[in-house]
């Protein structure tokens, strides 16, 4: 424990890690002996859209292996600080460990500096542990995020995705990732309204994610039976706030009945 | 006594350490850490806005340090280290203030014993609990001893003097403006001015918030929650003599560090008179 004491190196929980616990860092040198993708959990589709002063982000619940669903009620969606969150697409469990680490990378700095990381700083810090997965991405075990943050600066919210090389690639309005995100997205551009309210944003997304599980087998869609709903964060001002069950029930319940009568969710105006 | 050129006894050794180590610490303001109803108070007047004498170190563990900065500023790095290492190989959960306060223990009684020059510091570990019977406060002195608090702790600076005044108005679970008033007027020298918010650094852990319990009380907030604890500041509940009798000696009890030479010899190590034996008892 000594040389804790004689560290005095950059801000960087990562790095002090590197140095001082290698093995506890998510990116492993060695290489699998086969590839091992399909028979352990994916986590699936996450979707963040901007609203009028903040941004929204949620995901889905379910984590397959193949074609068997592993988990039914797994989060994807974590708080990293008091203004930025992360969903995670990819192997589940390397996506758990980075979102773990990213937390701790964001709080080590702003301990020992005193103040918070920029939003570019954060994005380029969550770009850095991802590309050092290149290795095992290659192997199977890929493991992309998505970034979505409250810029104190400029007083908006904003996305940041990334692929298995790192990024960051900062998104307008919308983005989505994971394997139902190409039906997210397509729903995304059309429910997209700018300076939306935070609570539009959010049924937004819900839509968003019912349309990614209609089509996409990976995703799942709200579990009326038991009681399942996707997890909603909004960061906003005030900081990160992930909306509890009951609030995002009532919205999910509201969707629900809407598409009743309308299966397909609501259309856009043709002109 | 016929002794070899230079050489002095290690009980020399070890008082002239303590000793410098001592006036060091008291050359400074003093900082307040007490219980309150929902957490933790840390009280410091510091003119600087850059270099914080009180911070977080993880989710319920705060710190609180007096003496030199540049010592006390690898203490608190290092714990911040040890904090995010072992919360990150376990669990959030399992990083403990009492962990810390003995990792602080080993590095400052190492250096005490090992150094030229014993580290001059004073520190607080807080821990907020889930309950007030939950909260631990510990102190720790340059020499590695540590001190159980009970309730409060006051370091450096006239710490003997302000520990009295403050003794005469902490209760029990005081909500947040009269703790944020006990503590001003024990910082404050009996007829002086309290120093202005700008002069002062708050900071709170409070049991109720989420995810990270460390808070600090800065601008518009703390103006707000001074002006409070002066409304708030009934009639000083002072029981005439044992306590006045206490604090009127007290000044000259603290100034044992700049006038070492008066009354009885300050005991060897550590401040409090006992050598530290590792049992709080």
């Amino acid at each position: 424990m000594n040389h804790l004491f004689t560290n005095t190196g950059s801000a960087s929980f990562t790095e002090f890690l590197g140095a001082y616990a290698p093995n506890l860092l998510p990116t492993r040198e060695q290489a699998l002996a086969a590839p091992v993708g399909d028979q352990i959990p994916h986590a699936t589709t996450i979707v963040a859209v901007t609203c009028a002063g903040g941004v929204v982000m949620a995901g889905d619940r379910r984590a397959t292996s193949g074609n068997i669903i592993s988990q039914r009620d797994i989060e994807k969606v974590f708080r990293t600080d008091d203004y930025s969150c992360m969903g995670i697409a990819g192997t589940a469990s390397m996506g758990l460990e980075v979102a773990r680490l990213f937390r701790v990378e964001l709080e080590h700095y702003e301990k020992t500096e005193g103040r918070s990381l920029s939003t570019e700083g954060k994005a380029q810090r969550l770009a850095t542990m991802i590309r050092g997965n290149l290795g095992m991405a290659m192997q199977g075990l890929a493991v992309v995020p998505l970034f979505a943050a409250y810029d104190p600066n400029a007083g908006k919210g904003r996305i940041f995705s990334y692929d298995v090389g790192g990024g960051p690639y900062e998104q307008h309005d919308h983005h989505s990732i994971g394997s139902g995100s190409i039906f997210a997205r397509g729903s995304l551009k059309k429910l997209y309204r700018p300076d939306s309210t935070p609570r539009d944003a959010v049924l937004a997304c819900l839509h968003a994610l019912y349309d990614a599980a209609d089509d996409d087998s990976a995703t799942g869609g709200p579990d009326v039976t038991r009681k399942i709903w996707p997890v909603v964060a909004v960061i906003t001002e005030d900081g990160f706030r992930r909306l509890p069950d009951e609030e995002v029930a009532e919205l999910v319940q509201s969707m629900l009945e809407g598409r009743m009568t309308e299966p397909e969710g609501p259309t856009a105006p043709l002109r | 006594m016929s002794m070899p050129f230079g050489y002095a006894s290690p009980e020399q050794i070890m008082r002239d350490r303590a000793e410098y180590a001592r006036k060091g610490i008291a050359r400074g303001r003093s900082v307040v850490v007490m219980q309150y109803a929902d957490g933790i108070l840390f009280v410091a007047p510091n003119p600087s806005k850059a270099l914080h004498k009180i911070s977080e170190i993880y989710d319920r563990i705060g710190f609180a340090a007096v003496g030199r900065y540049n010592e006390f500023e690898s203490l608190r790095l290092a714990g911040i280290r040890y904090a995010d290492i072992n919360g990150y190989t376990f669990n959030r959960s399992d990083v403990t203030g009492r962990g810390l306060a003995n990792l602080y223990a080993q590095q400052l009684g190492m250096i005490f014993t090992e150094s030229i020059k014993s580290l001059e510091v004073e520190i607080v570990v807080a821990e907020v609990g889930e309950a007030p019977a939950d909260d631990q406060i510990y102190r720790l002195t340059f020499d590695g001893s540590v001190f159980d608090e009970q309730g409060m702790a006051v370091i450096g600076g006239q710490s003997d003097a302000v520990a009295g005044r403050l003794k005469e108005r902490y209760q029990d679970g005081l909500p947040l403006p009269r703790a944020l008033d006990a503590a001003l007027a024990a910082l404050t020298e009996p007829g002086g001015d309290r120093p202005p918010a700008a002069q002062l650094e708050v900071a709170v852990l409070d049991r109720s918030r989420e995810h990270r319990k460390f808070l600090r009380l800065t601008g518009a907030r703390l103006e707000r929650l001074l002006a409070e604890a002066e409304a708030s500041a009934g009639p000083p509940e002072t029981p005439e003599g044992a306590e006045s009798a206490e604090s009127a000696e007290s000044p000259g009890t603290a100034d044992e560090g700049t006038a070492p030479a008066g009354g009885e010899a300050p005991p060897p190590t550590a401040p409090e008179g006992d050598v530290d034996t590792g049992s709080p008892e």
